[in-house]
């Protein structure tokens, strides 16, 4: 399925608060990457859209639930993103923005890939790319057999589409009928070392889903709009749903988008400057 | 010493037509030389390290060289199952390179760190597991595979870190240690990317009038196993040091051996991270701190075990 596109004017009004926040993440992401010297700007930058309007207007999590049995999950799978995640965390209240200060440095609570033992609101460990969607899947199905009604939702990089767990995670849920588990591909056609389609051979990635037994949507990702319209899809569907979501790596900043070279690189105190300006903001 | 093993492998593919380089998406450009004069010899396997260990073995089974690279935590711990299956039982001729081993990746947390790496693959038959401490023994080791092609794992640590011996090892062998050092008092056993800080710790003992002798014994399995009768005849005091767990490990090796020795005079002391995950955000050289394996946290240790001078 591909999703519908009209009222392009309405959605502008009705997402304006939306892209405000995520220039606002965006400048974060940049910025952090640039005063702890690490690595995955180009990963973080390409699901920020997804990220915002989950935790804005989708995910049933909130900090004063964060232990909550009947909470959504979220489990970022791909967790080299984690600065986006910290980014909308602290934004939403789970943690101080105070924390950033010392990101990734010695004795931060905040290292540079998920821990279930640092700051509220990260569920599972990741950066071993290839395990998340396989966490929510377990999650998914205790949903089910405990009667506790709630979504999980796992955001995988199109390079954790190379992994056997993914699909083995892919081949189990609908046979358990794991219509809360919603998975979202980052398919922003980059891995670590080249495009994603040409490693190996992940086209037609929905159709791979549905012959798996899923529901699935393909959606332009940095569009809320249609994040919006798949996700309430997501919601009524009768099996696991995945959507497509195809975005840009670098999203956001002209001279880093679909340049893989800002998986590794690192921005200078002026490119952060003029990635501020290109947002449209001044601080954080 | 990621940079000494790509240009190694580089160096031998264009001697030897049977090498083949499988890389688990990643080492951006560090294969460029390589797939520059060998392309048809390279395949970027992708995120997807237990298919591309297996394939391996089935590319050896055919009499290729296959060259097995990725960070270790993930070759070794995603691919258990068929580094001991299609690798070790099949003795398969597979050199298996964990690139960031021990904690190389500290910042990046635990998922990243390879402190139990050693135990797991010294434990399965047919595999020799070779820990370099500097960009010469990575050099020397892989040379050494293609001398005499078994199933292999080797070790090594990541970039910038600065060679330890004065030149080339010519002489190496795998299962021969090396004498960088000749002292009476304590010996001082190395495996893998500790070695330099085993080489100042040596030093400082010296100028505190504790005289040592420094070993880098890079082959885990086969260990040196003659050397260590040697050692332990020569010395008082023996202690292994690894960037790994205590646990199953280097100094494991050598407690295992030591146990079944009859007359050693010298007595053991293996030092190694503690048995947990680290939780502790920060760089290698904190991460070191941490689990005082830095040069003063070595120091400590040590003297504390052979008591006051
Ligand atoms: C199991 C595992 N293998 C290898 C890596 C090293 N690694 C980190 S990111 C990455 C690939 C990045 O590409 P992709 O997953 O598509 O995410 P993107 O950065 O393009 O969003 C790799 C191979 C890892 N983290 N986990």
């Amino acid at each position: 399925m591909i999703a519908s596109t009209d009222h392009p004017q309405k959605t502008e009004r009705e997402f304006e608060p939306l892209l405000a926040v995520a220039a606002r993440i965006r400048g974060r992401i940049i910025q952090l990457s640039h005063q702890a010297r690490t690595p995955h700007l180009g990963s973080s930058l390409s699901f920020v859209e997804l990220l915002v309007y989950l935790y804005w207007n989708f995910l049933e999590i909130s900090p004063s639930q964060v232990k909550s049995p009947d909470r959504d999950r979220f489990i970022l799978s791909k967790g080299h993103g984690i600065t986006t995640l910290y980014a909308v965390l602290a934004e939403r209240g789970f943690f101080s923005p105070e924390l950033f200060e010392g990101y990734a440095q010695e004795g931060s609570p905040l290292p540079e890939h998920p821990s279930p033992h640092c700051v509220p609101g990260i569920e599972a460990a990741t950066g071993s790319l290839g395990h998340g969607l396989s966490i929510s899947t377990g999650i998914a199905l205790a949903s089910k057999m405990n009667g506790i009604p709630f979504s999980v939702v796992s955001l995988l990089s199109d390079g954790e589409c190379n992994e056997g767990s993914t699909w083995e995670a892919a081949l189990l849920a609908p046979v358990h009928k794991l219509n809360n588990l919603i998975a979202i591909v980052d398919f922003n056609k980059w891995q670590a070392t080249g495009r994603s389609t040409e490693v190996t051979a992940l086209e037609p990635l929905e159709e791979k889903f549905e012959a798996f037994g899923w529901n699935s949507l393909r959606i332009d990702g940095h569009d809320f709009r249609q994040i919006k319209s798949a996700l309430e899809t997501a919601k009524d569907s009768d099996k696991p749903f995945a959507i497509i979501a195809d975005t840009i790596k670098g999203k956001g900043i002209k001279t880093m988008e679909d340049d893989n070279n800002w998986h590794y690189r690192i921005p200078t105190k002026e490119e952060v400057d003029s990635a501020f300006a290109e947002l449209g903001i001044e601080s954080l | 010493m990621r940079n000494a093993f790509a240009d190694e492998i580089t160096q031998i593919a264009k001697d030897d037509p049977s090498v083949v380089l499988l890389s688990g998406d990643i080492g951006n450009r560090l294969f460029d030389n390589y797939k520059e004069s060998n392309p048809e010899r390279f395949v970027n396997c992708g995120v997807a390290e237990a298919n591309m260990v297996t394939m391996g073995s089935g590319l050896a089974m055919t009499g290729m060289k296959p060259v097995v690279y990725t960070i270790a935590s993930f070759l070794i711990y995603r691919a258990f199952e068929q580094i001991r299956v299609d690798v070790s039982y099949h003795d398969a001729a597979v050199l298996l390179v964990g690139v960031g081993g021990g904690l190389s990746y500290a910042s990046n947390g635990s998922t990243h760190h390879s402190l139990e790496d050693i135990a797991l693959m010294r434990s399965l038959p047919n595999m020799q597991v070779i820990c370099a401490g500097d960009p010469l023994e990575v050099r020397a080791a892989t040379k050494a595979f293609f001398k005499n092609p078994k199933p292999t794992y080797l070790r090594i640590g990541k970039k910038g870190e600065a060679p330890v011996h004065g030149k080339a090892l010519d002489e190496f062998e795998v299962g021969k240690s090396i004498c960088l050092k000749r002292g009476e008092s304590v010996a001082l056993l190395a495996t893998g990317n500790i070695l330099p800080n085993c080489s100042s710790v040596s030093d400082e003992l010296e100028e505190r009038g504790i005289s040592s002798s420094l070993y880098s014994f890079h082959s885990v399995k086969p260990l040196d196993e003659k050397c260590l009768e040697q050692i332990f005849i020569e010395h008082e005091y023996v202690v292994t040091v690894e960037e790994h767990s205590r646990k199953g490990g280097f100094g494991s090796a050598v407690a295992e051996w030591f146990s079944s020795q009859a007359k050693t005079k010298a007595r053991l002391f293996t030092i190694g991270t503690p048995d947990q995950f680290l939780l502790y955000t920060g760089n290698q050289e904190s991460a070191r701190k941490v689990c005082r394996l830095d040069k003063a946290g070595l120091l400590e240790q040590i003297t504390h075990f052979i008591g006051p001078a």
